[in-house]
């Protein structure tokens, strides 16, 4: 298995700082530039980094996202283009790099084949948005076999037998949505998330990380105090959309720095 | 592309179905489930939904031998008529039950989602009825389309939300209204049109749809003293397909015939045939047959019926196909057309542009079956909606200044 994922975790709990992953659409506004993108985070700190493979009907994801997605299908992104991307930024960079993807994409590849060529391209763990642990078995099997990352969501309203095997099931980090809805901003971070951690917690060793609704340095922070990590994305992908192709690459890394301040307890 | 495992997940059909939707559903999906069984056996619920299917949609609906088809084809054809249902189609039958089911769960709003309104129509007319605030997603191109049926939801107090998202059709009026779900499940039902989407939906859907199945069982055994020896049904999602085809599913004497939309043909990309021409997939929340391009996005569908112009088709039929007990066919739009045009003259119905389908494929379908025949077609809808369009496509404009 790549340890990319496993060693940033170790380093970060060293270090005694809260990860930032930050998801982007792959593709929007251009493959190249999505390149440009991921390396100017990792230059910016980010610890992770979380590629949208784009769907037609992202249905867990809320405007930004959406919007972001159909701009990548328009632009030609297709999964293996995606792969092309991370197999390009890996030819740079020892970033740990997720694919997010819908089921459908997956299905489409085939489960052995979309792991082995994730693998190759230097990814190092994927998320299926919309596949269930019980449909899972034929991915998990192919992602043992290949050393690529499990990663499983979590919801507040999961039940504990759920919880079990989410926790069984993963072995790059749980993402626990911090609560119901789609992706994007929301003014707060809910008062139960710790109590909701802690049932995760109860069923895994794996690093707990947060996502879905958190937007600025100080909810970084925030979640950085309970969970292992914070997901950013809707946030993220607004403020490069305001500074339009040219100059996304930058705010995009001027955001992420203040948001890495967050994650180490600055904001 | 790689053989995939069947899974034994809930609600499947086969290797169809399933629940492939985010974590954040899972519990609502298991709620709704746990209610369903409930009223199932709830001998009150049961007595409600009689007394309204009765008195407020108009059943059971008449079993119609269409005396000049019949002539014309060589076959004895039954017209099982939908049509005459409260708001002109089949669709009241699973709105009412899934209205009455959400105000039993405590759910204190409605939604759902709509392509051409004839869904849309029955949930608000459900919920104005049951008394509980609707909300419709409609795609943005629909709602400019479907200018009538969108005052009809209005008159009945709901409120349409245009979808301007993806190609602003029903897919993604159904992506829209899940993501509403997702959002305000804690107080909202989505009232689901078909019988697609995650489990317990295409269950739900198809056992409420079930009675169309039933009162036809019966009624072709008093008319005729034995079951029928073909059912022709049009497919879409495939609502009143499986809702005249589950009684008939254990009776292997009855062939089944799912009718799907052919478009401009289905060599042609411009159609709706999702088991003709699709590939298994997962859309909505199932395993199925889908219409998808060769990454796996989903592709837009093209039929003259906005009713059949989606590019999925529930689970059931999926297994129903595999397994050879049904047979799927498609009959494109010219031939949906001219069959509008038949029934309308023939039997003095004028059917819904779905129905028109079956109409089209049994029309192919009786000259090849034995003398004598016993064939029904599930006429689910009533054509008035499609009047103004059909007259367009043959190049008379109703629309005067000012109107529809």
């Amino acid at each position: 298995m790549s340890t990319r994922i496993a060693d940033r975790f170790a380093k970060l709990r060293q270090a005694g700082e809260g990860g930032l992953i930050t998801y982007i659409a792959a593709g929007d506004p251009s493959p190249d530039a999505t390149v440009d993108i991921v390396l100017a985070l990792e230059d910016a700190g980010v610890d992770f980094v979380e590629l949208g493979m784009p769907f037609s009907d992202p249905v867990a994801d809320g405007p930004t996202i959406q919007a972001a997605c159909q701009r990548a299908i328009a632009a030609g992104a297709t999964p293996t283009s995606v792969l092309g991307a991370v197999e390009r930024i890996r030819a740079r960079s020892e970033l740990p790099i997720v694919i997010m993807a819908y089921a459908n994409l997956v299905h489409r590849m085939g489960y052995e084949r979309f792991a082995r060529a994730a693998t190759q391209a230097g990814v190092d763990g994927v998320i299926i948005t919309d596949l269930p642990l019980e449909a899972a078995g034929t991915w998990i099997d192919a992602c043992a076999s290949e050393a690529l990352a499990t990663i499983f969501l979590a919801a507040p309203t999961s039940r504990e037998e759920t919880l079990r095997r989410v926790g069984a099931s993963t072995t790059g980090f749980v993402y626990c949505v911090s609560r119901a809805g789609t992706t994007g901003a929301r003014a707060s971070i809910p008062e139960d998330l710790p109590e909701f951690l802690a049932r995760v917690r109860a069923h895994t060793d794996r690093p707990v990380c947060v996502g879905f609704g958190i937007s600025t340095p100080e909810q970084v922070a925030e979640v950085c105090r309970v969970a292992d990590g914070a997901i950013i994305g809707s946030a993220l992908i607004d403020r490069m959309a305001e500074a339009g192709p040219a100059g996304a690459a930058r705010a995009a890394a001027e955001f992420c720095r203040a948001l890495k301040a967050g994650a180490q307890g600055d904001a | 592309m790689e053989v995939q495992q069947a899974h034994p997940m809930p609600g499947a059909f086969g290797e169809y179905g399933g629940q492939y939707v985010p974590e954040t559903v899972m519990a609502a999906l298991a709620a709704l489930e746990d209610a369903y069984w409930q009223c199932r056996a709830d001998e009150a619920f049961q007595a409600e939904m009689d007394d309204l299917r009765k008195h407020f949609v108009g059943r059971p609906t008449p079993l119609f031998l269409a005396r000049s088809m019949s002539a014309d084809l060589g076959c004895r054809v039954y017209l099982k008529r939908e049509d005459l249902c409260h708001t002109g189609s089949h669709k009241l039958n699973n709105a009412l039950g899934q209205v009455l089911l959400a105000k039993r769960m405590g759910k204190t709003r409605i939604i759902a989602e709509t392509g051409a309104g004839q869904h849309g129509v029955a949930t608000a007319t459900a919920c104005a009825l049951l008394d509980l605030p609707c909300e419709v997603y409609m795609g943005a191109e629909d709602v400019r389309r479907q200018a009538l049926n969108v005052y009809r939801m209005e008159l009945l107090g709901s409120r349409v939300i245009p979808v301007e998202s993806g190609s602003r059709t029903l897919k993604d009026a159904i992506n829209e209204a899940f993501r509403d779900w997702v959002t305000n499940v804690d107080t909202t039902h989505y009232v689901i049109g078909s019988v697609v989407g995650p489990h317990p939906y295409p269950t739900l859907v198809r056992d409420l749809q079930s009675v169309v199945g039933k009162e036809t069982l019966a009624q072709c055994l008093e008319a005729e003293g034995r079951l029928p020896d073909a059912v022709v049904a049009c497919v879409g999602g495939g609502s009143n397909a499986m809702g005249i085809f589950h009684a008939f599913v254990e009776h292997t004497g009855t062939r089944l015939y799912g009718v799907e939309a052919g478009g401009r043909g289905i060599e042609t990309m411009a159609h709706a045939a999702s088991i003709s021409a699709g590939e298994p997939g997962v859309l909505h929340g199932a395993r199925s047959y889908v219409m998808q391009d060769e990454h796996g996005q989903i592709m837009e569908t093209h039929s003259v019926s906005a009713g059949l112009d989606y590019p999925g088709v529930g689970p059931e039929h999926a297994w129903l196909h595999d397994s050879q007990r049904a047979t799927y066919a498609p009959v494109d739009d010219a031939e949906a057309l001219e069959a509008f045009g038949y029934l309308s003259r023939m039997e003095g119905i004028i059917p819904a542009l779905e129905s028109a389908h079956a109409i089209a494929y049994a029309r192919k379908l009786c000259p090849g079956l034995d003398p004598g025949s016993v064939v029904v077609i599930n006429l689910s809808g009533r054509g008035d909606k499609d009047v103004v369009e059909v007259a367009r496509l043959s190049g008379r404009d109703l629309i005067l200044q000012g109107g529809v």
